[in-house]
């Protein structure tokens, strides 16, 4: 590690939401506030204007968390340095407690594909996202977190799970995990695995946020369950069990509500955190009381 | 469909030339729909590879739909959903993005518009999506102060000095010249005036600014756009009259020196040391 060792995470650990343009002004007037609020960095690469105008009032009053979803960083080519330069510029602007992105790729050959893809689980892919992670690190001068996927195909090529990749992604590198529960359930239903032994064989040491959202479900030419990570309902009976149990092996840690596609109002986002707080309230007191 | 494992034992090299094949053609599948699925696939329980990856695709076109869609909401609506949409999976499959910065999406969707066939009946449609197009990036532009009406008061004191003054437009301004009537019918989708009234094949030479945080547009006089073309060039105030009154011999200078007043054109007047 050739980077600072600062916290991969500032977040406070409770429930915050995915700020959308249209939430800005409820927020700004609400008395309740949720404990952080996640953009996206793309929607805020741009020179100026409103939309950096109403971050910068939102950040003063909330923690800022960072997302993206542009940097590639699976992808068989380099890191787009001009990309790169542009999130450096905007987590200098904004100071935000947290960045993440994802173990996925999204750029080939100077097109943007504008879906988090998946890559093989292997000695080749192991050694260029590591390199990937190095330079953003080491570019941005601090830790990020890596967001494990949803997927709906598996590489014949693959030689390592998906839960071993990441653990050795995250001892190389010294990144953080942002443990996106939903993607785990989705892709375990895929690909007819157990999704608590998946979560239990995470590096959960290293989560310094978590991400819960919905699915839609269709089936798959054989019958079997084809869930696909849409982002456009309420956090399912059993996402919300496979986080209460993730949170019974981590302890509390900063939640996000995340909602893409047909996004509801802001107080039903509010809603929706405060069942994440319960249930964090509910599965990590009493074991706290208890040590 | 499944193919079996590779056996172990490849070199590094090889390990890499292959990984890198894997996503060439994951990605080479992923935007033409005519070719077949990357052979590389496999699926837990042997269920079609096909029928997953098409969930990916969908991904592709369908967020990059949505997201023309909500760039050019007038333009939407001129044609409907329905119609729009077609016409938005046809540009996305020959113009994917070239960056994640989706607020640039879109630069040559007007002209591919005007070369679309099935939009020929309605002319105006690609001036209305320039339009459009150009108030997005105005809302993106850099911060800069705005020299407001009260600023010009000072330098209207000494009329002597106008005519050499040069002006650094505000970098949220931008000048659209449609063939068509683009702004007003803009203009009355947002409940300014009635659509029924416009002369759609009335040339508009439009103006976007962002005198007060929000993108806002209004038409030019004839000469207008030359006269504002010029400034930016940094010519001085009276050259760039000159050369509005050139193109246009019924512009108005007074007026035209009105718009770069009250429209939050100008960022920053630029005075030359005078030489003694």
């Amino acid at each position: 590690m050739n980077h600072s060792t600062r916290d991969a995470t500032l977040l406070p650990p409770r429930a915050g939401i995915g700020l959308k343009g249209q939430h800005v002004r409820d927020l700004l007037a609400s008395a309740g506030l949720p404990a952080f609020v996640e953009v996206h960095a793309e929607n805020y690469m741009g020179a100026g204007g409103p939309s950096h105008r109403a971050l910068d009032a939102v950040r003063e009053r909330v923690p800022l968390s960072v997302h993206g979803v542009g940097l590639s960083i699976g992808a068989s080519e380099g890191i787009d340095a001009l990309h790169l330069g542009r999130l450096a510029r905007l987590l200098e602007r904004f100071e935000p407690a947290a960045f993440s992105e994802h173990l996925a790729w999204s750029t080939h050959r100077g097109t943007f594909l504008n879906d988090l893809l998946p890559i093989p689980y292997d000695a080749a892919s192991l050694h260029r996202v590591c390199a990937h992670i190095d330079r953003v690190q080491s570019v941005l001068k601090r830790r990020m977190l890596l967001e494990n996927p949803s997927t709906y195909v598996e590489f014949a090529g693959s030689t390592m799970g998906e839960a071993d990749f990441i653990a050795e992604v995250i001892s190389r590198t010294g990144c953080g995990l942002l443990l996106d529960v939903n993607n785990a359930f989705v892709s375990c239903v895929n690909h007819g695995r157990d999704p608590v032994a998946y979560v239990e064989s995470l590096p959960l040491h290293a989560v310094g946020e978590i991400h819960l959202a919905g699915f839609a479900e269709d089936r798959d030419s054989a019958g079997d369950r084809l869930l696909i990570d849409s982002h456009g309902s309420p956090v399912t009976h059993a996402v919300w069990s496979l986080y209460r149990h993730a949170l019974s092996l981590t302890g509390p840690i900063a939640t996000l509500i995340e909602w893409d596609n047909d996004v509801p109002d802001f107080a039903r986002l509010m809603d929706e955190a405060r069942t994440a707080d319960e249930v964090a309230e509910a599965c990590c007191v009493p074991a706290r009381q208890a040590a | 469909m499944l193919r079996p494992r590779k056996a172990g034992g490849m070199n590094p090299g090889t390990r890499q030339a292959e990984c890198h094949d894997a996503l060439a053609g994951f990605a080479v599948a992923l935007l033409d729909a005519a070719r077949p699925v990357p052979h590389d696939l496999r699926t837990w329980n042997g269920s079609d590879a096909r029928q997953r990856f098409a969930v990916y695709r969908n991904n592709v076109v369908v967020s990059l739909v949505d997201a023309l869609d909500a760039a050019f909401p007038v333009t939407a609506q001129l044609v409907g959903e329905e119609f729009f949409r077609a016409m938005a999976r046809e540009f996305v499959a020959g113009h994917p993005p070239a960056s994640p910065m989706l607020f640039e999406y879109g630069a040559d969707f007007a002209d591919f518009i005007e070369g679309f066939a099935p939009a020929a009946a309605v002319p105006y449609l690609g001036d209305v999506a320039r339009v459009e197009y150009a108030l997005t990036q105005s809302t993106h532009a850099a911060d800069a102060p705005v020299i407001d009406p009260a600023g010009f008061r000072a330098l209207l004191a000494e009329p002597e000095r106008l005519a050499s003054l040069r002006f650094r437009l505000h970098p949220a301004l931008g000048v659209v010249r449609c063939r068509y009537a683009a702004a007003s019918i803009w203009a009355a989708h947002h409940g300014a005036g009635h659509l029924e009234a416009i002369d759609w094949t009335a040339a508009e030479d439009v103006l976007v600014t962002r005198p007060h945080m929000e993108a806002a547009l209004r038409i030019l006089p004839p000469g207008g756009a030359e006269f504002m073309l010029a400034l930016g060039r940094r010519l001085p105030l009276a050259e760039a009259l000159d050369i509005a009154l050139s193109n246009a011999p019924g512009f108005d200078p007074q007026s035209g020196f009105g718009v770069l007043v009250n429209a939050g054109a100008v960022t920053e007047v630029i005075v030359e040391e005078t030489t003694a």
